[in-house]
C-alpha cells in the first residue's frame, strides 16, 4: 500500500468550438496505486476518454499536472516523453480502427521494438521471436502472423491491440472501453485476458468504460464522471453497496440484470445530458436532479471525503450528514 | 511441435516464411484483372509502350525528319500506313517517334505533380493550423490559373523545349494532388491506430508518411492514372499551337497542327495521331476506373 | 400466464422453417438456416444472440425487407396477421409495413430524414395507411409525440435539433403511429447511454401495454430481455437453439451456447467470481460445420454433435432445446452460478 504510480492534480482540457469553451474535462484529481486497476465510469461526452488521453499526453492537457512515478510528464520535452512512454501504454475501443489495415500482424506488434530500440541489436528472427511470445501470451495463434487486420475477427484484432501494447514491457495501461466493441463471449476473454495480464506482470491499469457490471467485475477503485467532472470516488464495494451521489445512484440502478424479475423498478433521470460547452458555475447534475435546491446553484460543489476514502461531490452531502435523506420523495436505491 | 522449436529460437525457418502472406497487391491485381475496361486500357499502354521501345531501337530522328518532297501528301498504303505529310515524310513513322514525347510527358509530368502535391498535401493535412493555411492558398492561387495558360506562361519564359513543357504541365498538376492528399489525409487522420503510434513514441513526421500516408494513397493513384491523360492531352494542345515541343519534332499535338493546314487534301495527316491521342487517354481513364474498384479495400469480399 | 396465454392466444405472427442465404460473388452467407416461432397478442419476444447469429436478417424477412439480391428466401413461409408476407406483390407489402408490422433500427442517427421536420415524417406515415387528411394526420404525429415524450410543439424541428435518445422517441412514434399490431425493436437501445436506455424500454414498455402490440425485441443484451420479454429465442449461427419462456430460459437453462453467455457476464451482485467465457471465434456463417455450429466451442460437445445435425428436445410445453447431447436422458449442463 501506498506504493503510488499515477496522480493527477487539477487536470483540465477545454476545447474551442465554435459555440464556446468546451470543458471536457475539468478540475479532475485522482491517485492509482502500482497493480491496481481504477475504473472510470460515465456516459458519452462526460470526458472520460479525453482524460485518458491527456494522461497519456496524446492530447496536451490544458492545466494541471499528471506525475507518473514521481514526475510531471506535462513537463517533460520530446525525447524524456518517448522514453516515458515505453512504460505508459494504451489500448483503443475500436478495434476496428485501432490497426493499420496496411500492416501484417507481425509488422504491427513489432512496430513498437524495433522504433524504440528495444532490442538493440537483435536479428530480424530474435524480434520475430519475441513477436511469437507476445501473440502467444494474448492467444493468438502463430499462423496468423502474417495476416492483415482486416482478415480478423473483432476479438482477435482486439488481441492484437494488447500485444502491441505489451511490446513496450509498460508499467500502465490505459484501457478506452476495450470490450465495449466485442460480442459477449468475446468479451469476457479479453477481460480475462487482461485481468491474467495484470495478474502475471503487475500492470496497473485505468479501465475507462460505460459499463458498470464490467467495471465492477474488474476495477479496485472507481471513478464516476458527469460532465468532465467526478462527482463520485470510491473502491469499488462501498461504490455499489452504498452509492450516494444522485447521479450514481442511478446509474446503478438502470443497470439491466440478466435475471427474471430483477429488473423492477429504476430511478428515472430526468432530460439528458447538458452541454459542456461554458457551462455555468453550478452543480452541472442539477438539472436532472431530484433532490435539487438553492444551494445546488450555488457553486460547483467540491469533492469531499464524507467518509473514509468514499468522495462525493454534491452540496446535500457532507460527512456526517446527508441531507437527501431527509428530503421527501427519497427512495432508496438498494 | 515445430512450434516448439520454433519459439526456442533455433528455427531455420522463420514463422513469417512459413505462412504464405496475401499480399495487397496481389489482391488488387486479382480484382483489376475481371474488369474488362481496365485490362482493355491496359493492353492499349503497353501497346503504346512497346511501340515507343521499338521507335527507340528501330527508328532514327533521320528517319522522321528527312524532307522528300517527290513523296507529299500520299494517302496510306502498304509502304506507308498512314500515309506521309506536306514534306513526304512517313507518318507512321513520326506518329511512332512521337510516342516517346506523349508518354514521357504524361508519366513524368504526373510524377512531378504527384510527388510534390502528395507531399505538401500530407504535411498541410496533417499538421493543419498556419502550415495547412499556407500551402492551401498558395495551391488555390495556382488552381485558380488555367492549366493552359499556366503552361504557356511558363514556356514564354523558360523557352520552347521538351523539358519545359514537361515542367509546366507538371507544376499545373501540383495543386490538384495537393487537394486530394489534404483531403484524403483528414479522413485516415483521426483513426486510432494514428494514436496508437503515437504512443510508441513515434515522431509527427514519421507518422505523417508512413502510417497515414500508406493508408490515403489508394485514390490518389486512381487520380494520377486519370490525370495522365490530361496531361497527355494538354502537351498536345500547347503543341497544336506552338508551345510545345518545337515544331520538326513529331509531337503529336504539333502533327495534328501541322495537318490541320491540309485538312481537307490530307485528312489523315490528323486522324491518325488523332486517334492515338484518343486512345492513350481513354485507355488512361478506363484503367483509372479499374483502379479506383480495384483498390478499395470496402468491395474486398 | 398460462391462462392469459391461451384465452388471448391471437397468432399475430407464425414464422415457419426460414432460410435465408447471401450469394456473393464467392461465397454465400447462410444467415437463417431454418428459424420457426410464433408470437401471439400482446405478447413480447425477444431474439438474443451475437454478431452474425442471423437475428436482424430474420427480422428483414419477417417484413420482407431482405436486400434481394444478394439475399435469398431459399425457404419458409410467414404470416404476419393472416397475409403470406413472402408471396404478397409490392403493392400489398407496402399496405401492411407500417400498418400491422412496424420497425425500429439501431441507429436513430441515419433512420430519420434530415431534411423534413420531425412531425411531417410522422404525419406521412399517417397518411400512408388511413385516409385521413392532412392536418388530421399531423394532429396524430403531435400526439404520438407526446405520447412518446417530447413536447408537441417541437414537432416542427429538424431532426438534427434531436439527440439521440429524443430520436429514438421520434422512431418510435412514426413505429407506432398507425398501431400496428406487431413491432420488431432491433437492439433499439444499443447506441444509447444507460440512463437513455432505462427511459426508452420503460417507454416501450408503457405503449405495448396501452396499446396491446406485439414485441420482437432484437437484442444481444440478456439484461434487456429480462426486462421487457415474456419469451426468449436464443439464436446461433442462423438458429434457434433454445425457446421457452423468460423463466424456462433463465431459471432453467438447457443449451449449453445460453449457459455459455450466462457465464460470460460479469455478475453485478458477487465479485471476485471469475468469468467463464466461451472458448473460441462466433461461428463463421460462410463455413459452417457439418454438424451442430456450436460443437467446436462447446464443452459437452461429442462425435455425434459434430457429425450429425442437432436434434429437438421438449423439455416441458413451451421449452425447447436443439442439441444432440439430450439424447440422453441422463445428461444435464453443469448450470451457472445461479444467482437466483
Amino acid at each position: 500500500m501506498g506504493d503510488t504510480i499515477l496522480e493527477v492534480r487539477n487536470l483540465k482540457k477545454y476545447f474551442k468550438s465554435p459555440r464556446g469553451m468546451v470543458h471536457a474535462v475539468d478540475g479532475v484529481q485522482f491517485s492509482i496505486e502500482r497493480g491496481q486497476t481504477l475504473g472510470v465510469v460515465g456516459e458519452s461526452g462526460c470526458g472520460k476518454s479525453t482524460l485518458g488521453r491527456c494522461i497519456l499526453r496524446l492530447i496536451e492537457p490544458t492545466e494541471g499536472e499528471v506525475i507518473f512515478e514521481g514526475r510531471d510528464i506535462c513537463k517533460l520535452n520530446k525525447r524524456e516523453l518517448k522514453e516515458l512512454r515505453k512504460d505508459m501504454q494504451i489500448i483503443f475501443q475500436d478495434p476496428f480502427s485501432s490497426l493499420n489495415p496496411r500492416k501484417t500482424v507481425l509488422e504491427i506488434i513489432s512496430e513498437p521494438i524495433i522504433f524504440n530500440k528495444l532490442m538493440k541489436g537483435a536479428s530480424k528472427a530474435e524480434i520475430e521471436n519475441r513477436v511469437l511470445e507476445l501473440m502467444d501470451t494474448v492467444g493468438i495463434a502463430e499462423r496468423l502472423i502474417n495476416s492483415y487486420p482486416h482478415e480478423l475477427d473483432g476479438g482477435r484484432r482486439q488481441r492484437i491491440g494488447i500485444a502491441r501494447a505489451l511490446a513496450m514491457n509498460p508499467k500502465f495501461i490505459v484501457c478506452d472501453e476495450p470490450v465495449s466493441a466485442l460480442d459477449v463471449s468475446i468479451q469476457a476473454q479479453i477481460l480475462n485476458l487482461l485481468k491474467k495480464l495484470q495478474k502475471e506482470m503487475g500492470l496497473t491499469y485505468m479501465f475507462i468504460t460505460h459499463d458498470l457490471a464490467v467495471v465492477h467485475y474488474f476495477s479496485n477503485d472507481i471513478i464516476v464522471m458527469y460532465l468532465g467532472q467526478i462527482v463520485e470516488k470510491a473502491p469499488s464495494e462501498i461504490l455499489f453497496n452504498n452509492p450516494l451521489h444522485p447521479y450514481t445512484k442511478a446509474l446503478l440502478s438502470a443497470i439491466l440484470v440478466p435475471k427474471v424479475g430483477g429488473n423492477k423498478d429504476s430511478i428515472q433521470l430526468r432530460g439528458e445530458v447538458t452541454s459542456p460547452i461554458d457551462p455555468p458555475d453550478e452543480c452541472r447534475f442539477a438539472k436532472r436532479c431530484d433532490y435539487r435546491c438553492e444551494a445546488c446553484e450555488a457553486g460547483n460543489p467540491p469533492l469531499l471525503e464524507v467518509e473514509p476514502n468514499h468522495f462525493v461531490a454534491c452540496h446535500c452531502i457532507k460527512p456526517g450528514e446527508n441531507l437527501l435523506k431527509e428530503r421527501e420523495g427519497y427512495v432508496s436505491a438498494g | 511441435m515445430t512450434a516448439v522449436t520454433q519459439k526456442q529460437g533455433q528455427s531455420a525457418t522463420l514463422a513469417s516464411r512459413r505462412y504464405k502472406k496475401k499480399s495487397g497487391f496481389v489482391e488488387s491485381w486479382n480484382r483489376l484483372k475481371t474488369n474488362p475496361g481496365a485490362m482493355f486500357g491496359l493492353i492499349v499502354l503497353i501497346i503504346m509502350v512497346l511501340l515507343m521501345i521499338y521507335s527507340f531501337l528501330f527508328i532514327t530522328k533521320d528517319d522522321v525528319m528527312a524532307i522528300n518532297s517527290g513523296n507529299r501528301f500520299k494517302p496510306p498504303s502498304a509502304q506507308h500506313p498512314f500515309g506521309t505529310d506536306s514534306m513526304g515524310r512517313d507518318l507512321f513513322k513520326r506518329t511512332i517517334y512521337g510516342t516517346r514525347y506523349s508518354l514521357t510527358v504524361g508519366f513524368f509530368s504526373v510524377a512531378f505533380g504527384f510527388i510534390v502535391g502528395v507531399f505538401f498535401g500530407t504535411i498541410a493535412g496533417y499538421f493543419g493550423g498556419w502550415v495547412e493555411e499556407i500551402i492551401m492558398r498558395v495551391s488555390d492561387v495556382m488552381a485558380s490559373i488555367p492549366g493552359m495558360l499556366l503552361g504557356m506562361v511558363i514556356v514564354a519564359v523558360l523557352g520552347p523545349s521538351f523539358l519545359n513543357l514537361l515542367i509546366a504541365i507538371g507544376i499545373s498538376n501540383i495543386s490538384g494532388f495537393v487537394r486530394m492528399a489534404r483531403a484524403s489525409v483528414l479522413s485516415v487522420k483521426g483513426s486510432e491506430f494514428v494514436e496508437a503510434a503515437r504512443a510508441i513514441g513515434m515522431s509527427e513526421i514519421r507518422i505523417a508518411f508512413s502510417q497515414v500516408l500508406p493508408n490515403s494513397i489508394s485514390p490518389l493513384i486512381v487520380t494520377a492514372t486519370a490525370r495522365i491523360a490530361t496531361s497527355v492531352l494538354a502537351a498536345a494542345g500547347l503543341s497544336f499551337i506552338g508551345f510545345g515541343v518545337p515544331v520538326p519534332l513529331p509531337e503529336w499535338g504539333a502533327l495534328i497542327s501541322d495537318g490541320r493546314n491540309y485538312l481537307s487534301l490530307a485528312p489523315h495527316l490528323t486522324l491518325f495521331p488523332g486517334i492515338f491521342i484518343m486512345l492513350v487517354t481513354f485507355a488512361c481513364s478506363l484503367l483509372g476506373d479499374g483502379l479506383r474498384d480495384a483498390l478499395d479495400p470496402k468491395l474486398k469480399q | 400466464m398460462i391462462d392469459e396465454s391461451t384465452t388471448n392466444s391471437e397468432v399475430v405472427l407464425e414464422v415457419e422453417d426460414l432460410v435465408v442465404h447471401y450469394e456473393l460473388k464467392n461465397e454465400t452467407v447462410k444467415a437463417v438456416n431454418g428459424v420457426s416461432f410464433s408470437l401471439t397478442k400482446g405478447r413480447s419476444i425477444g431474439l438474443v444472440g451475437e454478431t452474425g447469429a442471423g437475428k436482424t436478417t430474420t427480422a428483414l424477412a419477417i417484413m420482407n425487407l431482405v436486400p434481394k439480391p444478394p439475399g435469398v428466401i431459399k425457404s419458409g413461409t410467414i404470416d404476419v396477421c393472416g397475409y403470406k408476407m413472402l408471396e404478397l406483390k409490392p403493392k400489398q407489402l407496402e399496405k401492411i409495413r407500417g400498418k400491422e408490422i412496424s420497425m425500429i433500427f439501431q441507429d436513430p442517427m441515419t433512420s430519420l430524414n434530415p431534411v423534413i421536420p420531425v412531425g411531417d415524417q410522422i404525419a406521412e406515415s399517417v397518411r400512408l395507411h388511413e385516409n385521413v387528411s392532412a392536418s388530421q394526420a399531423y394532429d396524430r404525429a403531435v400526439e404520438m409525440l407526446e405520447l412518446v415524450g417530447i413536447p408537441g410543439e417541437r414537432a416542427g424541428e429538424y431532426p438534427h435539433q434531436f439527440s439521440g435518445g429524443m430520436r429514438q422517441r421520434v422512431l418510435i412514434a412514426i413505429a407506432l403511429a398507425c398501431n400496428p399490431r406487431i413491432l420488431i425493436a432491433d437492439e433499439p437501445t444499443t447506441a444509447l447511454d444507460v440512463t437513455i436506455q432505462a427511459q426508452v424500454l420503460n417507454m416501450i414498455n408503457d405503449l405495448k401495454k396501452k396499446f396491446g402490440t406485439a414485441l420482437i425485441m432484437i437484442t444481444h443484451d440478456l439484461g434487456v430481455v429480462a426486462k421487457m420479454c415474456d419469451d426468449v429465442a436464443v439464436m446461433y449461427a442462423g438458429r434457434i437453439v433454445e425457446k421457452g419462456t423468460l423463466e424456462d430460459v433463465f431459471n432453467d437453462t438447457k443449451h449449453p451456447y445460453t449457459e455459455g453467455l450466462f457465464n460470460s457476464l460479469p455478475d453485478i451482485s458477487k465479485k471476485g467470481t471469475d468469468l467463464k467465457p466461451i472458448p473460441g471465434q462466433i461461428a463463421d456463417p460462410t463455413r459452417l460445420p457439418e454438424g451442430c455450429a456450436f460443437a467446436p466451442r462447446c464443452r459437452y460437445a461429442t462425435d455425434a454433435c459434430r457429425e450429425k445435425p442437432p436434434t429437438i428436445h421438449q423439455i416441458s410445453p413451451t421449452h425447447f432445446v436443439e442439441c444432440t447431447a439430450y439424447d440422453d436422458p441422463g445428461f444435464h449442463i453443469e448450470g451457472w452460478q445461479n444467482h437466483g
